[in-house]
């Protein structure tokens, strides 16, 4: 499928293919270019060749879409981020939007190389673009310090691709709802120009991955959920009256006594704060020692309690790269592009795996199926939602169900807004039959995880 | 203005979480040369600069031409006109003011006129974008002067990475799959005498459902042998039934239902792994049986002492198993139960240790050094990673560009498959070729795209016949070759950047495992292969095609 031939770019064939020179066929862009600038890469827009993508045409007008017209966003600019954003600089793009809600903090330094110790504090999407635009002349990166749940429709439809680069399952599976929202059906059949390819990265210390989404069309984030196993967490009893590791003794500390003891009064614990990090660490040497438990470090302390993952700037360059050039044969037809995830490992040597992950039939989030839900009448709504936090291929965070009864939209559990929590907790203990639902009934989810409602479908077993 | 060491700590947090406080150090002990400021370069270098290596010497003797800044984010404009090293040398020291940027204005092949042990002081050399002359004069140098040689090269989109360093040893390797050492199978007399302290049948509820894993397999196994003449479980159906022999031990309430004790789950589950038999793994075998092993010398390097010195240990004190790890993994049972048992391994592993110390003293009163040259914690580490020891040897570039030496049977193998990356090996091979007959790459300027096709073939078919290869190049790729003239698309030399940075960390920091010693990555199919391109009289009969067989997720 050949992206954008509908949409800007216009496909011309290259009049004379035996220039003299490469390079230096009119500086088009003004000012801002120079001689050879783009040399590199225009090998690959302007000449034909035998691993091309099959509607590749060698043209000047690729250079100029790239340049002038292709937009891009970015999600993130934090590891993969800043490697994005040079990347995608630098191989031509220059309209170019990134959304982070975060400002810098030291621990970014080791790798998110457009930060400096003096942009400590700032949002990292303003430094971010305000380095790319003065180091890249001509590339117009604009920043968005938000969310990406504060960005509605409109914002996402005007890019022609979104690359991620995030550091969390609840924002990609977000990200991916959104564009597959984004999708217009004529008489079931899907509408190509509806399509927005997105380009997911994630590191973690020496791994990570790249996939190409095109949603509706190819394996998307929750079909796949898989793959991300859900985040396992101690026992409350072990943490409670039987620790055996350091790990235990700093969430006894953490969850137990910091809520008791109120240490900073009605303060939550900030992971960020030394003085919270300290106090937790103290308790948890004391926890330890009654236990003759060893190894509970300052160090160790602040990664269980704000959940650490290791990260090196090599692994974002990698897989960010890896991203941009996906990026790239996209935007420019100048190759296939991958299809359609590729895995990355260099604790030993150097590992690569590159397979086609497959759509799930009935996925929660592409499919357009309702989900099958299967219960007894008998059943407590309490246990409808565990299934839907706890099921591997749901991994909802804090569900909200509503449901139509008697022609009234009714909520049926919201744990979100306090009020509502109250007011519907009773409803968990009541039995499917006793909250009126009946067998076909279809309720509506929503979630954290995605920005539509997912549609279920009550299925009574015996 | 450098950081102080508590800003140094936030800055590194990350990293320190992977290679810890002593690797940060070799890292800043560290001078790094980069030769050639090209794309590649300069993103090899930012991943090291980021990480805090001590120093850095880039030597460059080109100028920035307009090409150079349009790839490259270390180059500005500005920089255009301008001595290459210099330029970009500016850019990376702002990365990282704890680190020492400098530069040469010079060549490699002049340096190398001029002063021949120039390149002797770096701790690794990193060789960028090389003619082929350039590159065999240098690794004969680095060789002689065991001088790690990391040679890079991104062309069009393939990368190129190559390895050169005649003994590389690794004590921390961190494995990711590591199986336990538990000595189940042979359990040591303070092991023993710990599950003799416990008596299933007699204990509390509380007790029983709180005793770990360990403890249950070993009592069973105890049970077992006793009644199979001393054999343990042996094949599938002996494992099932000492799985359900456990499982009849979960005690059952009143009404004869087994209780709810996930101890006991815990143990059926491991009793696969729990049973293998205890082994010293071949790999270490083969280093105890190597050269520098069997030879101590007053040279010899602290890692062939100490794996000496646990050879003795083996052979002596540890009665054919290597030093116990000392670790055990988490297991459910009661907070006192679990300590003590952990303590059990970690006193012997401190024993071993001890013991190991003692061989490691007396080898080194044999060659006449102070026993103090290897401190005791280092020996500890390698008691402890014993298992894990690896040593990369990789063959220098000299041998692999000989025609007696090069190995024609991995390239020729590798060539059946239709989609090895060897064909990339070989047209790079041939792409250098080109440069010298005609100092210059194929297919820079649009008009010499066809007429190079042929030129780049018979340079192909010279390089094959040369080396008496046998094997087929389809005109697809010579033509690709030609399309690309030489360009750096700077996506590809970020991927090479990412992945050179850290195999020159490996080197310098001797954790983790470099590879051996060929990579190369297309960016078209999103692929790789490391291929080792080994001697005549190595190992493996074909070249490795990936480093690990093993799905990383």
């Amino acid at each position: 499928v050949l992206f954008f031939s509908s949409r800007e770019k216009k496909r011309r064939r290259i009049e004379d293919l035996t220039e003299k020179m490469a390079v230096d066929s009119g500086h088009r862009d003004g000012g801002c270019d120079w001689d050879g600038r783009w040399n590199h890469v225009k090998k690959f827009l302007e000449r034909p060749g035998p691993f091309t993508h099959p509607d590749f045409e060698p043209s000047t007008e690729s250079l100029q879409f790239l340049l002038e017209t292709c937009k891009i966003l970015v999600i993130g600019a934090g590891g993969l981020g800043c490697e994005l954003l040079k990347n995608l600089a630098l191989s031509g793009f220059r309209l170019i939007h990134v959304v982070d809600m975060d400002t810098i903090d030291p621990s970014n330094l080791n790798r998110q190389f457009l930060f400096r110790p003096n942009d400590v504090g700032r949002p990292k999407a303003d430094v971010a673009a305000d380095f790319i635009n003065s180091r890249v002349p001509g590339c117009k990166v604009v920043p968005h310090f938000k969310k990406i749940q504060d960005c509605d429709e409109s914002f996402y439809r005007q890019f022609h691709i979104i690359v991620c680069g995030l550091d969390s399952i609840i924002a990609r599976r977000w990200m991916n709802g959104m564009l597959i929202s984004l999708l217009s059906y004529e008489d079931g059949v899907l509408d190509p120009s509806s399509i927005i390819p997105l380009i997911d990265g994630g590191t973690e210390g020496f791994k990570g991955n790249a996939r190409v989404i095109l949603p509706g069309m190819t394996a998307c984030i929750d079909c796949t959920l898989e793959l991300y196993p859900p985040q396992i967490n101690f026992p409350m009893c072990t943490i409670a009256s039987m620790p055996r590791l350091p790990e235990h003794c700093i969430e006894y500390a953490r969850i137990l006594q910091w809520p008791k003891e109120k240490p900073f009064g009605e303060t939550s614990l900030d992971g960020d704060n030394p003085e919270h990090i300290q106090w937790v660490f103290e308790r948890s040497k004391e926890r330890a020692a009654e236990f003759n438990i060893t190894g509970v470090t300052y160090r160790l302390t602040q990664g269980v309690v704000k959940r650490i993952i290791p990260a090196v700037a090599s692994t974002n360059a990698v897989i960010a790269a890896a991203c941009a050039t996906e990026v790239f044969k996209i935007a420019t037809s100048a190759y296939i592009p991958l299809n359609n995830y590729m895995v990355f490992n260099d604790v030993d040597g150097l590992y690569t795996y590159t397979f086609e992950a497959e759509r799930k039939e009935n996925c929660s989030a592409c499919s357009q199926v309702p989900q099958d839900l299967q219960f007894p009448p008998s059943a407590k709504l309490q246990e409808v939602l565990e299934y839907l936090t706890e099921n591997a291929s749901l991994q909802m965070k804090s569900p909200a169900i509503t449901t139509t009864l008697e022609g009234k939209n009714k909520t049926l559990y919201l744990q979100s807004v306090k009020s509502i929590e109250e007011r519907t907790r009773p409803n968990l203990c009541k039995t499917l039959k006793e909250l009126g639902l009946s067998d076909g009934q279809e309720l509506a989810v929503a979630d954290i995880t995605t920005p539509q409602t997912v549609l279920f479908k009550l299925n009574f077993t015996a | 203005m450098a950081s102080t060491k508590a800003s140094k700590e936030q800055k590194y947090d990350r990293q320190l979480r992977l290679w810890g406080d002593h690797g940060q150090e070799t890292l800043e002990n560290a001078h790094v040369c980069l030769i050639n400021a090209t794309a590649t370069g300069t993103e090899i270098l930012k991943n090291l600069v980021l990480p805090g290596i001590g120093a850095f010497t880039i030597v460059d003797g080109h100028t920035v031409t307009g090409e150079d800044a349009g790839n490259n984010f270390f180059l500005s404009k500005d920089s255009i006109g301008k001595n290459r090293a210099q330029a970009a040398t500016e850019h990376l020291q702002e990365l990282n003011s704890d680190v020492s940027g400098n530069f040469v204005e010079e060549g490699p092949d002049k340096l190398l006129d001029n002063d021949s042990e120039f390149f002797h002081r770096f701790t690794i050399v990193i060789g960028v974008q090389l003619p082929e002359s350039t590159c065999l004069r240098l690794g004969s140098v680095l060789w002689s002067a065991s001088v790690p040689f990391l040679v890079c090269k991104t062309y069009g989109l393939i990368g190129y990475m190559r390895l050169v360093v005649q003994e590389h040893t690794v004590i921390e390797s961190h494995p990711d799959n590591a199986l336990e050492d538990l000595r189940l199978d042979q359990p040591y007399a303070e092991f023993q005498n710990h599950i003799k302290s416990y008596d299933l049948d007699s204990m509390e509820k509380k007790d029983h459902s709180h005793t770990p894993w360990i403890i249950i397999v070993a009592k069973y196994l105890e049970k077992w042998l006793s009644e199979h003449n001393g054999q343990p479980p042996k094949n599938y159906k002996e494992k099932e039934a000492f799985r359900q022999l456990i499982r009849e031990g979960i005690r059952k309430n009143e009404n004869g239902v087994p209780e709810d004790e996930e101890n006991f789950e815990e143990a059926i589950k491991n009793v696969n792994t729990a049973l293998n038999p205890t082994k010293i793994p071949s790999a270490v075998e083969d280093l105890f049986n190597s050269e520098q092993c069997k030879n101590i010398t007053a040279q010899s390097p602290c890692f062939w002492v100490m794996l000496r010195a646990v050879k003795e240990f083996v052979h002596n004190e540890g009665n054919g198993s290597l030093p116990v790890r000392g670790t055990i993994p988490d297991m459910i049972a009661d907070s006192q139960k679990f300590i003590n048992l952990q303590n059990v391994y970690r006193e012997k592993a401190m024993q071993d240790a001890a013991a190991v110390s003692k061989h490691v003293e007396s080898l080194l009163q044999s060659v006449g050094k102070p026993a103090e040259s290897i401190p005791e914690k280092d020996i500890k580490l390698f008691c402890k990673n014993a298992s894990f020891l690896r040593v990369v040897r990789c063959r220098s570039l000299a041998e692999e560009y000989s025609v007696d030496t090069v190995n024609k049977d991995e390239i020729t193998s590798c060539m059946d498959s239709p989609d090895s990356e060897m064909v990339f090996y070989l047209m790079l091979r041939a792409v250098d070729r080109f440069y010298q007959q005609h100092s210059r790459y194929p297919g820079v300027y649009n008009y010499q795209v066809e007429e190079d096709i042929s030129k780049l073939k018979a340079c192909v078919n010279s390089l094959l016949q040369e080396y008496s290869l046998n094997v087929n190049i389809k005109d697809d790729y010579i033509h690709e070759f030609c399309r690309y003239g030489a360009a750096e698309p700077h996506t590809v030399s970020a991927f090479l950047g990412g992945s050179a940075a850290q195999e020159a960390i490996k080197i310098i920091s001797h954790q983790f495992v470099p590879f051996n010693n060929t990579f190369i990555y297309n960016a078209m199919s999103q692929t790789s292969a490391t291929l080792r391109l080994l001697e005549l009289n190595g190992n493996l009969p074909f070249a490795d095609l990936f480093s690990s067989p093993n799905l990383p997720m």
